[in-house]
């Protein structure tokens, strides 16, 4: 199965039966995977006219108590910007997934890495956090999305599926999670779907227009953002027992990284790979247990021109060097372009220092490079 | 003062445990407030039509028996906090996507009577697109719009249904055509579409008016319980706020200028039209497309 359809299967698996959504590349298979076998177990599944339409859908079926979700790509999820942050505002679970591709504007459709900032520095207008899950394979397309959906009812919030077209696109062997009892799911009080007289009204709301109440309202959220924050931080660590350059990527990206830290080691450079699974919250704890274990830089490696390196910064907060690699616009770097850069951490030597074409790192990669993986026939 | 003789008042059946009650030593509640409704002071401006309009809804979900599956959305406008005016559970959507927000609670609990209350700007303006789709999606949803001719909560500017002409803080001179264009008439737009099972212009200016809303807003509520199809009443309203003008003279420029421009009436009505639902009515219209007759198995 490609990533894109276990995304669908694993989330009817997780109980999800509501589904809208809008086309775009490369989300497609879920898409359709959703339309043709959601029908089939007494599920919906509705093409909105808009993405805007779809999440407001989405806040709907949660706020009536669904488990519910929509997925997109880039320009796409820019749109849904709005019902997030309506979402959190009241606190309504649901699941977003978005197939990263190459910005900004419309881009490109080859994978790419360039939503992290949009993912993790809140999707929409207003003071709030998603929880963002990363998978690398497809395997974790299917184990991540089933974790989405009972993080989002336990802490009620939206929640993100942030892949991208190339782990999307890929066939990979699955194992794909057990059915859920629909009646183990979590009861809803709070959910408007009809008082039937026995209770006071429900109400799903953002609007405070007393600025203490509102404040009271943030205050509450951020508690639970705090818990999120102590108990859901994942991450996978290779090699970095003795590690002292800690290459840290997620997704695609942690897929080349993970070939150049071997390749590293060979060498005999002390290389680590932290792969983050959940970009928010961002595993800071291991990042400490890093730098208390000796390491000495890290090395973020992306798809796309420096954002999540921001968050390494943060975390390391000038324990240890920090350098960047990354290619954007949906070209992939090549493992040997990743090790070349490992071996600059390692000989001390900045890895972005220049803006001269080639160089490692550069901002402007050298024209052989300039062709996409693709295009090189790897 | 003359107490009034409850004989000659007709109350409404759903009033009726209430009514007679005797309250205290001579005095007998006559008449009350839906149960639907709470007891707190809304927001609206005095003399505003909003308040008439949340009365005759929540007169009808009284009356039909409904308050514990009504599920109702409220729009951003002056009626952004009828959640807090409605005793039945209620969702604050984002501005104009009440109609999105309708359809996701209506495809989780289709068991369930939704509706949404949008004011011009919300529907006719930043909400179009939400809310022709989910007309031609045909969702069995009730929609009770307020056409007021302005954006009342932000202060009075130029709404998609302000008349040619009209002074509003963002046309000061006077809606132009001729440069920004000409109103939206909602219900006409609407009656085109094969979702839609009943759509009808009322007003709020007299006696004989609100009773013909009511009746309106009734039937868009029993066309949803009945399965019927999309339902919308437009109420043409009016905003002696941002207008400038006493609630009287409001309902003066109403009948006017407004009445002509948007003719009170039924714009479409399946069932009058002899049809079960709005899925007949659409089937009969497309009698020619031979794909459009191929019957669904289930
Ligand atoms: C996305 C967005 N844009 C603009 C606004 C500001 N806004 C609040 S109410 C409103 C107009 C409401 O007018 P209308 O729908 O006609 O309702 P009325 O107040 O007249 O009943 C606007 C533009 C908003 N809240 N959200
Ligand atoms: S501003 Fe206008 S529409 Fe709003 S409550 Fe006042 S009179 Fe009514
Ligand atoms: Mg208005």
């Amino acid at each position: 199965m490609k990533g894109n359809e276990v995304l669908a299967e694993a989330a009817m698996r997780a109980g999800c039966r509501f589904f809208f959504g809008y086309p775009i590349t490369p989300q497609t298979e879920l898409a359709a995977y959703m339309a043709k076998k959601l029908p089939t177990i007494g599920g919906t599944f509705l093409q909105a006219e808009s993405e805007i339409a779809a999440i407001n859908m989405v806040y709907g079926a949660a706020a009536a108590g669904a488990r519910v979700m929509t997925s997109s790509s880039s320009p796409g999820v820019s749109l849904k910007g709005e019902g997030v942050s309506y979402m959190a505002g009241a606190d309504c679970p649901g699941v977003i997934v978005n197939v990263q591709r190459g910005g900004p504007g419309l881009g490109g459709i080859q994978p790419s890495q360039s939503d992290y900032f949009q993912a993790t520095r809140a999707l929409g207008h207003g003071d709030f956090y998603m929880p963002v899950f990363a998978p690398s394979t497809v395997q974790e397309m299917a184990d991540l999305i089933y974790d989405a959906f009972d993080l989002a009812d336990e802490y009620r919030t939206p929640t993100m599926i942030l892949a991208d077209g190339m782990i999307g696109q890929m066939m990979e062997p699955v194992l794909l999670p057990p059915e859920r009892d629909l009646s183990t799911l979590p009861a809803k009080p709070w959910a408007t779907s009809g008082s039937r007289m026995e209770r006071k009204h429900n109400v799903i709301n953002s609007l405070y227009l007393s600025p203490n109440k509102l404040e009271d309202t943030n205050y509450e959220r951020f508690e639970r953002y705090e818990q999120i924050k102590e108990k859901h931080q994942r991450q996978e660590l290779m090699s970095c027992d003795d590690a002292q350059i800690v290459v840290v990527a997620f997704g695609a990206a942690s897929r080349i990284a993970r070939t150049a830290v071997r390749d590293a080691r060979k060498k005999g450079i002390k290389a680590g790979l932290l792969r983050p699974i959940t970009l928010w919250p961002f595993p800071t704890k291991a990042i400490d247990e890093l730098c208390d274990g000796g390491a000495s830089s890290f090395l973020s490696v992306e798809l796309n021109m420096g954002q999540m390196v921001q968050d390494v910064r943060l975390a390391v907060n000038g324990r240890a060097s920090v350098d960047f690699y990354g290619r954007t616009g949906g070209v992939l770097p090549t493992p040997e372009e990743v090790l070349q850069a490992i071996e600059k951490v390692a000989a001390g030597e900045p890895v972005v220092q220049s803006a001269e074409p080639g160089a490692v790192g550069s901002l402007l990669p050298h024209p052989k490079h300039r062709k996409s993986s693709y295009e090189r026939g790897e | 003062m003359a107490k009034p003789n409850k004989a000659l008042i007709k109350l409404p059946a759903y009033q009726e445990e209430r009514i007679g009650t005797q309250i205290a030593e001579g005095e007998t509640i006559r008449a009350a407030r839906p149960h639907v409704l709470t007891d707190v002071v809304t927001n609206y401006c005095p003399g505003c039509t909003h308040g008439i309009v949340n009365r005759l809804v929540a007169e009808c979900i009284d009356e039909l028996g409904i308050e514990g599956k009504t599920v109702g959305i409220a729009p951003v406008g002056c009626s952004v906090m009828m959640y807090d005016f409605f005793n039945c559970d209620m969702i604050e959507a984002a501005h104009g996507r009440a109609p999105a927000v309708a359809t996701g609670v209506k495809r989780v609990h289709p068991e369930n009577v939704v509706f949404a209350y949008q004011g011009d700007g919300d529907l006719a303006s930043i909400g179009t697109a939400e809310t022709v789709h989910a007309a031609t999606r045909g969702e069995k949803i009730t929609v009770i719009f307020i056409n007021n001719a302005i954006y009342g909560m932000t202060g009075g500017q130029m709404a998609p249904t302000s008349l040619p002409n009209q002074v509003t803080q963002t046309s000061p001179y006077g809606r132009d055509v001729s440069k920004v264009g000409y109103p939206v008439r909602i219900s006409e737009l609407l009656a085109t579409l094969d979702g839609v099972a009943y759509v009808e212009r009322v007003t709020c200016d007299s006696r004989q008016h609100i009773m013909q809303a009511k009746k309106a807003i009734k039937k868009a509520f029993q066309n949803q319980i009945d399965g019927i199809g999309y339902s919308l009443v437009e109420v043409v309203a009016t905003c002696p706020t941002n207008w400038g003008m006493t609630p009287l003279d409001a309902f003066q420029w109403l009948r006017d200028n407004m009445l002509p421009y948007y003719p009170l009436g039924v714009y479409k009505d399946v069932v009058a039209d002899g049809f079960a639902t709005a899925a007949d009515a659409a089937l009969e219209r497309a009698k020619d497309c031979p794909i459009a007759q191929q019957k669904k198995e289930d």
